[in-house]
């Protein structure tokens, strides 16, 4: 097995504030890794850091092999093979679907209109919605535009994916075909790193559950043993927490 | 109403290549306003702290004096180092005032544009300038074009203010045709029919430019 993710000593901080304390944390290909914790605890600022949305104050993060630097164009080819899904989606609005698939691959990756409309088109019936390639993100609900993003992401051929609460911002019905394209996705043998609530995703497709509070990690290891037997102090408030509300 | 269609059609000639001068100066104001609104919104929005200095200066500067000032002082107040024609002196100075208008026109376009679609476009290794070109720029325009057709409209109507640097557009125009004739409302209200029908053109390419560019709004 090799780390498709290893981050060393990364320390984030925001003024005053240490989000992120000296974390170490590896992901080795083909393992799909969620990260659970409180609000604030510094889950999406990991992810962010990892594809050098926000730049780190201190340690190394190293991804495929390739240390990442704060900017230029070494970062930007290192983040092409970096998917990312947003909780907002972020699709591009005044894109058609199709578009908002083939732009990066064109203007990235340099591939011609023909091979990038055809692995979108790929990428489009593999999350079930071949028939939307024309409409415009509006005109989509949540969960399509959620799979559209996931589509967009995997255009580039990522070697990791990384997902932050792309769930949350759906209504309760259109949560699961999104979780069910991610599912796949880990079954295909996708390295991932997901930020989620969703428990039961955890449960059945995380390899490894990650913990954090307080600006690092407080505990991790199978999902069996984070969920059930938490034997931090945190671990075990931050469930009972989660357990009460649910 | 006979004596007004036959002074309306007898006037065309003048009238009609005087409104060719008043899109010219229209046209020059735009087209260098346009870019120089853009590189003050660029400065404005910069990481670099003396840029923005200059652009908030320059904006409040342009914006807190009347445009005919501008234009005398261009005309008038530089004869001792430039001499300049009336209509650059008024297309200049036309394109100065515009470009303060569509510098912060331009800047809150770009500041309406959501970061997350930014940060979407960087997370697929598109660069700072393929970012630009091809999410921020277009979605900062469509945001900006309503107001940016406002302001043409305002340029077209502001160009008038040439007539006082000799310039031969509309307004020029009627004020000699007034003298001559002493039938200032005839021709006022003539002068005003020009600009209105110039104004209602523009703003029908710009309402059909807003229209081919908002598809992604309607079903
Ligand atoms: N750009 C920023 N500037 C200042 N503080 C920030 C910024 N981004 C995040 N923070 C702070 O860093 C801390 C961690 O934020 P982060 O978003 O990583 O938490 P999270 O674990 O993802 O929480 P949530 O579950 O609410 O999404 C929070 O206290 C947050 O307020
Ligand atoms: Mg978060």
């Amino acid at each position: 097995m090799s780390a498709i993710v290893s981050m060393q000593q990364v320390t984030k901080r925001f003024g005053p504030l240490t989000v992120l304390d000296a974390v170490d944390l590896e992901v080795q290909q083909g393992e799909v890794v969620v990260l659970i914790g409180p609000s604030g605890a510094g889950k999406s600022t990991l992810l962010r850091c990892v594809n050098g949305l926000e730049g780190i104050d201190g340690g190394t993060i190293t991804v495929d092999g390739q240390q990442l630097v704060q900017k230029g164009r070494e970062l930007n080819s290192l983040r092409r093979r970096i998917g990312m899904v947003f909780q907002q989606f972020n699709l591009f609005p005044h894109l058609r679907v199709i578009d908002n698939i083939t732009m990066a691959q064109r203007d990235v990756l340099g591939r011609s209109r023909e091979e990038a409309e055809a692995r979108a088109r790929e990428l489009l019936a593999r999350v079930g919605l071949s028939e939307k390639e024309h409409a415009y993100p509006e005109r989509l609900s949540g969960g399509q535009q959620q799979r559209v993003a996931i589509a967009r992401a995997l255009a580039m051929d990522p070697v990791l994916m990384l997902f932050d609460e792309p769930t949350s911002a759906l209504d309760p019905e259109l949560v699961g075909e999104v979780l069910q394209v991610m599912r796949d996705l880990a079954e295909e043998g996708m390295t991932m790193v997901v930020v989620t609530h969703e428990m039961r995703f955890a449960r059945q497709v995380a390899d490894r559950v990650v913990l954090m509070a307080d600006g690092g990690i407080a505990e991790q290891g199978t999902p069996e043993q984070v969920l059930e037997h938490p034997t931090s102090e945190r671990g075990r408030a931050f469930l009972a927490e989660l357990g009460g509300q649910g | 109403m006979s004596d007004f269609l036959s002074a309306v059609v007898e006037s065309w000639p003048l009238f009609f290549e005087a409104a060719g001068r008043t899109l010219a100066l229209s046209a020059v104001a735009l087209l260098l306003g346009l870019p120089l609104g853009a590189l003050v919104a660029a400065a404005s929005m910069s990481r670099v702290r003396p840029l923005r200095w200059f652009a908030t200066a320059y904006i409040g500067l342009v914006r807190g004096t009347p445009l005919i000032t501008q234009i005398f002082i261009l005309y008038f107040g530089l004869t001792i180092v430039l001499l300049l024609p009336g209509f650059w002196a008024a297309s200049i100075a036309l394109a100065f005032h515009n470009s303060a208008y569509i510098a912060e026109i331009l800047r809150s376009g770009f500041q309406s544009v959501p970061v997350g679609l930014d940060e979407a476009s960087r997370s697929l290794g598109m660069s700072w300038w393929q970012t630009l070109r091809r999410v921020r720029g277009p979605l900062a325009f469509r945001t900006a074009l309503p107001s940016l057709g406002n302001q043409f409209i305002i340029a077209v109507k502001d160009s008038s203010l040439a007539a006082f640097v000799t310039v031969d557009e509309l307004f020029q125009v009627a004020l000699r045709a007034t003298a001559s004739s002493y039938e200032p409302l005839t021709y006022y209200i003539i002068v005003a029919l020009y600009y209105l029908a110039i104004v209602l053109i523009l703003t029908l390419v710009v309402n059909r430019l807003e229209h081919a560019l908002s598809k992604h709004r309607r079903s």
